[in-house]
């Protein structure tokens, strides 16, 4: 077990090293950058922008850089906004709560409802309970994040006007309730595709596990129909699905920065966003580590648990 | 003497085919009852007829088992029966066990299911019918996943799952087919034993005559959805009535043209077998004429000893 630890956070480490080294090249390859915005404005001179650059450290070559804010981030300095010249760590820091909020909410629910609504397809499959589910996951697996949210604003905020359209909380603090009104919303569209993917992800793997013979067993006991479904089919489900909570993480951090964009939900997503609109570099690094991190521990902790749950599985293996 | 279980013209039907074709037998109290047949022929799906377990079949018939017609109870009331007067134990030990549970909670839980004891209750109990069923080092094979015990173990555990409730009936389907022949062994006396000493009444369902030799007071041979032969077990090996039971026994009948030294494999599927009008053995029988043209009935050659052929008749 220390062993198999050992190995994988050393492998989760280069994977980072990876990453990180794929996003700064991307990020200083791609046109425009933190100075572009400066360019078009006439009262600022070729000599400030030289000066700013210098400031920046934006002078230096590449991979100068990359060193330079590697070593930074190890030692706990990831440097400062480009924009406002707040250190990095508070600005993350400050919008992880929210975050946290949305997918957290987002991925409860779309675990009740789509293992849920899995099992009942599976177990009344071919009917048209089973055929509704497979339509709805299909919708909500080939249609865009973006889109439903707009269809989300249009109908629930701006045409019924029962749902705020956007933000954490109305202007001036407002009440738990308020906070969920405006949760709702966001929560209901980014759990949308991760229901679909629970929900035919469950159904797959209920549908086998209702052949096995120990399902057969558990019936000839005279358990009650919950007993065998749950206790023992589902139970057999869970190293499956504990895996897939795990491979699901970077949709769920894709569309968190979907989500939060479209209704302005005030978290590490939209950060990221406006972030790389400015080319805010440390902002946009920092992030990405963070959400890279969050990915692969996700995965190191969920072959952790399926490693528990399954005695058969021993982490002995590289 | 009243009978324990009585199976009076059980159809089983998936669909079209009829794989159980109208049988009827009954099981005394405490009695060991051989159903014997090549695989096919509807051993299995008999059993799990009468423990109501098949789905997307139509059962036909009736099996009163003291007192209740089993084909109809509702589903709670079978629930109740299920594990508690009627058990079942399968062929595979390995695959029957949940992969995922320790085998001392798989056999609590039927315990926990049926009687309203407490979970330590429960857990003691376990470990008494580990004990019961010759499991050695009991109390931490409670613990144990089935994948750290042998076929053998496996199967000690689904029969101790099985008595914790003291059933009447206990259904074994092939109990010991996928085990190692000295493990075989073990396993039938281990059944014997206790049967003997509960007086549980055993429906013992195997392709093998010879495990029904040692174990069974009485067999039913079956022939695709059909019985076609039954008497108590000492008649059947010393005077077996039907070609095809002569023909599993090995008998080397000297009448007509004598027995082939193979059974020659059934001609087309079991499912054209089981679509046949009359009698479902003739194809592959050496005394077939007209008459095997029509269903033979099930009649007496003997006392307490009935086959379906037209030729012994
Ligand atoms: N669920 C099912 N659906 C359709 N046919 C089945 C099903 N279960 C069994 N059968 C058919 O019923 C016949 C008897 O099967 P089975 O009872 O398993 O035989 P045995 O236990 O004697 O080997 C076979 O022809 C088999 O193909
Ligand atoms: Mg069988």
């Amino acid at each position: 077990m220390a062993r198999y630890l050992r190995n994988r956070i050393g492998q989760s480490l280069l994977l980072l090293l990876g990453v990180s080294v794929i996003g700064f090249a991307l990020m200083h390859l791609a046109p425009g950058g933190p100075l572009a915005v400066y360019t078009l404005n006439p009262t600022v001179t070729a000599q400030d922008i030289e000066r700013v650059k210098h400031q920046f450290g934006l002078d230096q070559p590449v991979y100068v850089q990359y060193v330079k804010w590697a070593f930074g981030l190890v030692t706990g300095h990831w440097g400062y906004s480009f924009f406002g010249g707040r250190p990095v760590g508070s600005i993350v820091l400050e919008r992880i709560p929210a975050t946290l909020e949305l997918m957290g909410s987002s991925l409860a629910l779309a675990l009740i409802v789509g293992v849920a609504s899995g099992i009942l397809a599976a177990v009344r499959r071919n009917t048209i309970i089973d055929y509704a589910t497979a339509t709805a996951a299909m919708l909500a697996l080939s249609l865009p994040t973006f889109w439903f949210g707009l269809l989300g604003i249009y109908v629930f905020a701006q045409t019924l006007g029962w749902l705020p359209a956007g933000g954490i909380a109305s202007t001036g603090g407002g009440g738990l309730l308020d906070r969920l009104l405006h949760l709702l919303l966001p929560m209901l569209v980014l759990a949308f595709v991760l229901v679909a993917q629970w929900s035919r992800y469950t159904r797959s793997a209920m549908l086998e596990i209702l052949t096995q013979d120990y399902m057969r067993t558990a019936r000839a006991k005279g358990l009650g129909p919950a007993r065998v479904l749950l206790g023992h089919g589902l139970r057999a489900a869970l190293v499956p699905l504990v895996t897939l909570a795990g491979l699901q993480l970077p949709l769920l951090v894709g569309g968190a920065l979907v989500t939060e964009t479209v209704f302005s939900w005030p978290g590490m997503g939209l950060l990221f966003v406006n972030a790389l609109g400015m080319r805010d570099y440390p902002v946009l690094m920092a992030i990405l580590m963070v959400g890279a991190l969050v990915v692969v521990l996700g995965n190191l902790l969920a072959d952790i648990i399926v490693a528990l749950i399954d005695p058969r599985i021993k982490l002995t293996h590289v | 003497m009243t009978q324990l279980l009585e199976v009076d013209d059980l159809v089983v039907s998936f669909g079209a085919l009829r794989a159980v074709d109208g049988i009827s037998f009954a099981v005394t109290p405490g009695e060991t009852l051989g159903l014997v047949g090549e695989s096919g022929c509807g051993k299995s799906t008999t059993a799990l007829a009468l423990m109501r377990l098949l789905q997307g079949a139509t059962l036909r018939g009736a099996a009163r088992f003291a007192g209740r017609d089993l084909l109809a109870l509702d589903e709670a009331a079978m629930r109740r029966v299920r594990g508690a007067e009627i058990a079942m134990i399968f062929q595979d030990p390995g695959t029957s066990l949940h992969p995922l549970i320790p085998v001392g909670e798989q056999v609590a839980e039927v315990l926990r299911a049926h009687l309203d004891i407490p979970a330590t209750e429960a857990r003691a109990r376990a470990l008494e019918l580990f004990r019961k069923v010759g499991i050695a080092a009991p109390e931490q094979r409670l613990r144990a996943y089935p994948h750290e015990l042998s076929g053998g173990m496996c199967q000690r555990v689904m029969i101790a799952a099985a008595i914790a409730c003291g059933p009447r009936l206990l259904l074994a389907d092939e109990p010991t087919t996928a085990l190692d022949v000295t493990v075989q062994a073990q396993i039938l006396d281990l059944l014997r034993s206790i049967a003997r000493d509960s007086g549980m009444a055993v429906i013992l369902i195997t392709h093998d005559l010879g495990v029904v030799a040692g174990l069974a007071d009485r067999v039913a041979v079956m022939y695709a959805g059909r019985i076609v032969e039954a008497a108590d077990t000492r008649t059947l090996f010393a005077n077996p009535a039907h070609p095809y039971t002569r023909g599993l026994l090995g008998a080397v009948p000297q009448l007509d043209r004598g027995w082939d030294e193979d059974l020659p494999t059934i001609a087309g599927s079991v499912e054209t077998a089981l679509a046949a009008k009359g009698c479902r053995f003739a194809p592959r029988c050496n005394f077939a004429y007209a008459a095997c043209a029509e269903r033979p009935p099930l009649e007496a050659v003997g006392e307490g000893h009935v086959a379906a052929c037209w030729k012994v008749r």
